[in-house]
């Protein structure tokens, strides 16, 4: 009653003259007319929030779904006496702390020494949760655990400034937060389609590298050099390349700058040329499995291994070139796509080309493919140092 | 603890859809009005119809965005191929991939020459086109 009599009252204090509905429609103009007017910004961060808030859930989701998976892989392949979960939520939640950089001096050994000793805690640490599993299994459970670990970060850290955001009704927190989520979701994607890659040992397509340091060495005797790198002595164009790749099939990226100096020692510093494969960040607009050429050490990662393959061509004043398989983060940590694995061809193409136009014949090269190796292999036949 | 966190998902999204039942029978309720009171008081059943078709339409929408968020959940694991070659004769297969495949791995003698066959690559299938922009 109270509020039919208020709808008749209404429309005349806002000075409606024509039929009712025009009456109502005014009246509810002036309504949103001043609700937006004192309370626009709120409005908008909660339309924010809720955005964010979706996206989190289905971080959430992600992150529950990579767990899941993970441990279902150590059950099936390592076969352990007890339920690995409690291990594996340990496992999610390591940290690593990079080295003091006040004084730079010395910080690429001191990075170096903390990242072997990450590397040789996490690989101990699958083992006694998959004991048995074999040397290639337990590096691609180690990298199903990272992509893992990945995710889970990704989230809390989301759900970090989420929280903060929604505590302090800060519009500036959450509008960050809002603007990133598009490039955070497409990572967290990313990171998922990686798992399921990892877990079933499939190559992915920051593999563009080793493969092709496989296809080059593939029919010659392989040997180990520093560190979990393989190098085939391989003749190419008339010239000697010494060929590098992380030792596969198991996930690893092995440490080339270790390698290749090891091969430029061994040769006492007569090398013609050093050229590296890896996969480079595409921009928009750019076409997956395009190939590029260039100068450089290319590597990612945390820097130590570029440091020493630069530190090392320094020395002995060798060229270095690079050439790289264009894509997207998307793609170089989900499993290779095929544009990725053609490009292969014409990488060796390329290679030859540079072999060709900048070293002279009985001259010794090495080649590096860099990257992931996982689901790559190279020729059984090893020959021990 | 991965059961806390499903049942904690689950629960926002039965909270949302108790709201949007609720009012999607206000909506009904506005909409059953709007005909009672069509003889004697025309104006209001206008009202009560156009406050019902808003709130049902809105229910319905936010229902249907629920239901495509749900169907946006979930993680799609691309197929992935093997193919397989005989260097000696060039019979080359395609098969899906299964654990244990490698690139360059060894496999049983080819079906034509008896020679050893090997995985020569393991990609996966990307159906839809990327977007030119026209630039």
């Amino acid at each position: 009653m109270v509020m039919l009599a208020t709808m008749e009252v209404l429309p005349n204090l806002f000075g409606g003259t024509g039929d009712s509905i025009s009456q109502i429609l005014s009246m509810l103009f002036y309504v949103v007319f001043i609700v937006f007017l004192f309370y626009g910004q709120r409005i908008q961060m909660y339309v924010m929030i809720r955005e964010v808030e979706g996206s989190l859930y289905k971080l959430k989701y992600i992150k529950e779904e990579g767990r899941r998976i993970t441990i279902e892989t150590i059950k099936e392949i390592g076969k352990p006496q007890t339920d690995p979960s409690a291990r594996v939520d340990r496992y999610l939640e390591y940290f690593t702390i990079s080295p003091q950089s006040m004084d730079p001096a010395g910080i690429v050994y001191k990075l170096d020494h903390i990242l072997d000793v990450r590397d040789t805690r996490l690989k101990d640490e699958v083992k006694i949760m998959a004991p048995a599993s074999d040397e290639v299994q337990v590096n691609n459970l180690e990298n199903t655990l990272e992509a893992a670990m990945a995710l889970n970060f990704i989230y809390k850290v989301i759900r970090h400034y989420y929280i903060q955001g929604k505590k302090t009704l800060s519009l500036y927190i959450i509008m960050q937060l809002q603007m990133i989520l598009p490039l955070v979701m497409k990572e967290a994607e990313a990171y998922a389609s990686a798992l399921k890659a990892f877990a079933d040992g499939q190559p992915i397509g920051d593999g563009a590298g080793p493969l092709v340091a496989a296809k080059l060495m593939h029919g010659y005797e392989t040997r180990k050099v520093p560190k979990d790198c393989v190098v085939a002595t391989v003749p190419l164009e008339g010239r000697t390349a010494f060929i590098i790749k992380a030792e596969g099939p198991g996930g690893n990226v092995g440490k080339p700058g270790d390698a290749v100096k090891a091969v430029i020692d061994e040769n006492e510093g007569k090398v013609a040329s050093v050229i590296m494969i890896d996969a480079g960040l595409k921009l928009e607009g750019e076409t997956v499995g395009e190939v590029a050429e260039g100068i450089g050490a290319a590597i990612g990662g945390p820097g130590v291994d570029q440091f020493k393959i630069e530190e090392t061509v320094v020395k002995y004043q060798i060229p270095l070139n690079a050439v790289i398989v264009k894509e997207d983060i998307g793609d170089a940590v989900s499993p290779m796509r095929k544009e990725i694995s053609d490009s292969a061809d014409t990488v060796i193409e390329r290679v030859k080309n540079v072999i060709l136009e900048r070293t002279k014949e009985g001259d010794k090269v090495i080649i590096v493919g860099v990257g992931n190796t996982i689901g790559i292999g190279q020729q059984e036949k090893k020959r021990n140092e | 603890m991965s059961e806390n966190s499903s049942s904690a998902t689950t629960k926002i999204s039965t909270y949302l859809m108790s709201i949007v039942l609720i009012v999607l029978a206000l909506s009904i309720v506005a909409l059953i009005l709007a005909v009672n009171f069509y003889p004697s008081k025309p104006d209001m059943a206008i009202y009560l119809l156009i406050i019902g078709f808003i709130a049902m339409s809105l229910s319905v929408y936010i229902l249907f965005q629920s239901r495509k968020r749900a169907a946006r959940m979930k993680i799609e694991a691309p197929k992935v191929m093997t193919t397989i070659e005989c260097k000696k004769c060039g019979f080359k297969s395609v098969r899906e991939f299964q654990r244990g495949d490698f690139v360059f791995k060894d496999l049983d003698a080819c079906q034509k020459c008896d020679d050893k066959m090997i995985i020569t690559a393991i990609y996966k299938e990307v159906k839809e086109k990327e977007k030119t922009y026209g630039v």
